[in-house]
């Protein structure tokens, strides 16, 4: 059948469907439910997904990273000033270096409270004071200049190497580098600037709103100026903290060794902390868990979108149905007239077709409101890949084809002597 | 026993023609003989009326012809093919080309307008003729239509729905019409406008089988063939042969 036949029955299609137009717009209702929650599943299963993947990018997918956490508060609130010595230890290190053989290096981090400023301009980043094979374990870029050095380490240099926003926040126009910036009550010179983390759009964000980035100084720095004390002052009580070190990241060989990594490092710490102020973070357990949710999403949101295709495919059918015993007429004036078989079955698979994407249609464009809504008040990440509409749009024309096969079927085999004497 | 066929009644080579059709409907144990035995051979070019009392089977022989319905018994050749031959797709190729309807119902599609009615035909055509809209414009022009290409059906009197569905039987240019009581439902003045058309029709060459209740309108034909409980009762010349 040629193409200008198609178009004059997609257009015939559509003008008898116009003759019923609040049946015709209910019956579409189905195929947009399920069209819609096709969409919105792939766009969270996505979101999902690349989130995981990000933060695996960002940590490292063959890293097991130990960090130290705060223990719960318990009856020492009255207290006005205190020490609180919590977290991993030096020694923690020494036995992680050593005690694994996948793990072929271990990267102590501890994090500083400090502000550090540039003329008149200031903030409040996270000041990380680590080795210079950080940068190695963690994949991160260098965009200026260069990272630490074991040189900066052993001499205890005062340099600092500024993450992106920062540089961005405290030099926004100038290369910062061999510039003197000052964290707490001493000078660091500029030695490098890190290219941003994953996404650029912080770039926006920079300047006037609070900026969480980083900085790094050599460990032996941080350790001589600062030392292991960090004073907080909350609300009127000074609160003295002591945290050896706040992460240690190790490097594992292989990804199998990652688990058992994992497992081997709960177990050292567990032995080793008479209490819980230590937690250990494996990214690649974070895929898993993405994974995880993705699956939940898949199972009711496809129920959804299953059950809403079948009812509207369904919905069609009898809807079809109903128009071939009404139009009976119409197709022994048809077939009278020259039609065969094959035209009647195409005339109403067309208008199966045209009402399934109809809903099809709309379905898409409430299926691409859905993410957006889920991004805004569920704070989960969405992604709409093109496949997704692509995908819902085959589903609807299959829709239409499947559940009008039946009608056009009968349609087409109706006698045409009994149909003309139908009323 | 059948009645023999009656070669050629008008002399011309024939463009249908029956031998000993049966049409028997089955009902349970009964079975209804609407055609019983029907032989008869219409020469091209010839215009026919078919007469008969109700249920006849006047209904039923058109439907035949129009091959819309097959016999149950005998043969039925249109234009040298034997009916029984054909598939399904066959007979419909058969009757879009072939053969024009006229009903006395108008059945014309009550969504589209009357251009679009006019057309139908050459949709289901194999090969789409070029300039068939200009084609259906004349058409409606030499059936005076005038210029109500985009007006609906209901928006039309019977008899301009009648002129309508002339239109459409004429086309794809079919050699046979074929009119069931065409103008059953029009008033007489109209009636005898839509019969000067088939006279047209008929002086222009085609062949025009006109089912009909009244002798008058009967006896305007060359030939008038009268049926009784499914079978040929006689063959008379009608006004136009003298
Ligand atoms: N589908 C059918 N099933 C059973 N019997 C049928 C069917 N169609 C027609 N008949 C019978 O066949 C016979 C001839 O019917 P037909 O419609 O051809 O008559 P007709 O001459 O056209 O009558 P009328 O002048 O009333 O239109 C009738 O007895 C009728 O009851
Ligand atoms: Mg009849």
């Amino acid at each position: 059948m040629k193409m200008g036949a198609l178009t004059r029955t997609v257009r015939l299609g559509f003008k008898s469907l116009m003759l019923h137009k609040l049946r015709s717009l209910l019956t579409t209702l189905g195929v947009l439910f399920g069209v819609s929650s096709v969409i919105a599943m792939l766009a969270i299963g996505e979101g999902a997904s690349e989130e995981a993947q990000e933060q695996i990018r960002e940590l490292g997918s063959q890293n097991v990273i130990l960090r130290s956490v705060k223990p719960p508060d318990e009856l020492a609130s009255n207290q006005t000033s205190r020490v609180l010595s919590y977290g991993l230890t030096q020694a923690d290190l020494r036995r992680a270096e050593s005690s694994y053989p996948w793990v072929t290096r271990a990267i102590p981090v501890r994090q500083l409270q400090q502000e550090v400023r540039l003329g008149e301009r200031a903030l409040n980043p996270r000041v990380l004071a680590t080795v210079p094979e950080w940068i190695d374990v963690t994949g991160r870029m260098i965009s200026e200049g260069r990272f630490l050095s074991a040189h900066d380490e052993e001499n205890v240099n005062n340099v600092v190497v500024l993450g992106y926003e920062v540089s961005r926040w405290l030099s926004p126009f100038d290369n910062p580098i061999g510039t003197e910036v000052k964290i707490g009550a001493d000078y660091f010179i500029v030695i490098g600037v890190l290219l941003p983390r994953m996404r650029l759009d912080s770039d926006a964000a920079a300047p006037g709103s609070e900026v969480t980035g980083e900085v790094f100084v050599p460990l032996s720095t941080g350790t001589r100026w600062f030392g292991d004390m960090q004073v907080k002052i909350r609300s009127g009580s000074r609160e003295m903290e002591q945290v050896e070190l706040h992460e240690i990241v190790l490097e594992v060989e292989t990804p199998e060794g990652v688990p058992l990594t994992a497992g081997a490092a709960r177990e050292m710490l567990a032995r080793n902390h008479n209490q819980r102020d230590w937690e250990v973070v494996v990214p690649l357990e974070l895929l898993a868990k993405a994974e995880e949710t993705k699956r939940i999403f898949n199972i009711v949101l496809g129920s959804i979108a299953g059950i809403s295709l079948l009812v509207g495919g369904i919905g069609i059918m009898n809807v079809m149905l109903a128009t071939v015993t009404e139009r009976t007429r119409e197709i022994g004036i048809r077939r009278a007239l020259g039609a065969k078989k094959r035209h009647i079955m195409l005339q109403f698979l067309v208008e199966c077709v045209v009402l399934a994407v109809g809903g099809g249609l709309a379905g898409i464009a409430l299926g691409l409101g859905i993410p957006f809504l889920v991004e805004r008040y569920a704070d989960m990440r969405t992604i709409v890949r093109p496949d997704g509409p692509i995908l819902a749009f085959g589903i609807s024309v299959g829709i239409g084809l499947l559940f009008g096969l039946y009608p056009a079927w009968r349609a087409a085999n109706l006698d045409p002597v009994e149909a003309l004497r139908h009323e | 026993m059948a009645p023999d066929p009656q070669p050629a009644a008008g002399g011309n080579a024939p463009v249908a023609e029956l031998k000993d059709v049966q049409r028997v409907y089955r009902m349970g144990n009964n079975e209804v003989r609407a055609l019983d035995g029907v032989s008869v051979a219409f020469g091209a070019g010839e215009f026919w009326s078919i007469m008969g009392t109700s249920g006849s089977g006047k209904s039923t022989l058109l439907n035949i012809l129009g091959c819309i319905d097959r016999p149950t018994g005998g043969s039925y050749h249109v234009d040298g093919t034997n009916v029984n031959e054909l598939d399904d797709d066959g007979l419909s190729e058969l009757r879009g080309t072939r053969i024009g309807f006229v009903f006395q119902s108008f059945n014309l599609i009550p969504q589209l307008n009357v251009l679009e009615n006019i057309l139908v035909p050459v949709f289901y055509r194999d090969e789409q003729p070029a300039h068939a809209e200009d084609r259906a414009r004349m058409i409606a022009e030499r059936v005076g239509l005038g210029g109500r290409f985009d007006h609906r059906p209901t928006e039309l009197s019977g008899g301009q729905q009648q002129r309508v569905a002339i239109a459409r039987a004429l086309i794809n240019d079919p050699p046979i019409v074929l009119a069931d009581e065409a103008t059953g439902n029009l008033d007489s003045t109209t009636a005898q406008e839509i019969l000067e058309l088939f006279d047209e029709l008929h002086a222009e060459g085609k062949t025009i089988l006109l089912v009909t209740h009244e002798a008058i309108i009967a006896r305007r034909a060359q030939l008038m063939l009268r049926l009784k409980d499914g079978r040929v009762e006689k063959i008379e010349a009608g006004d136009k042969s003298r």
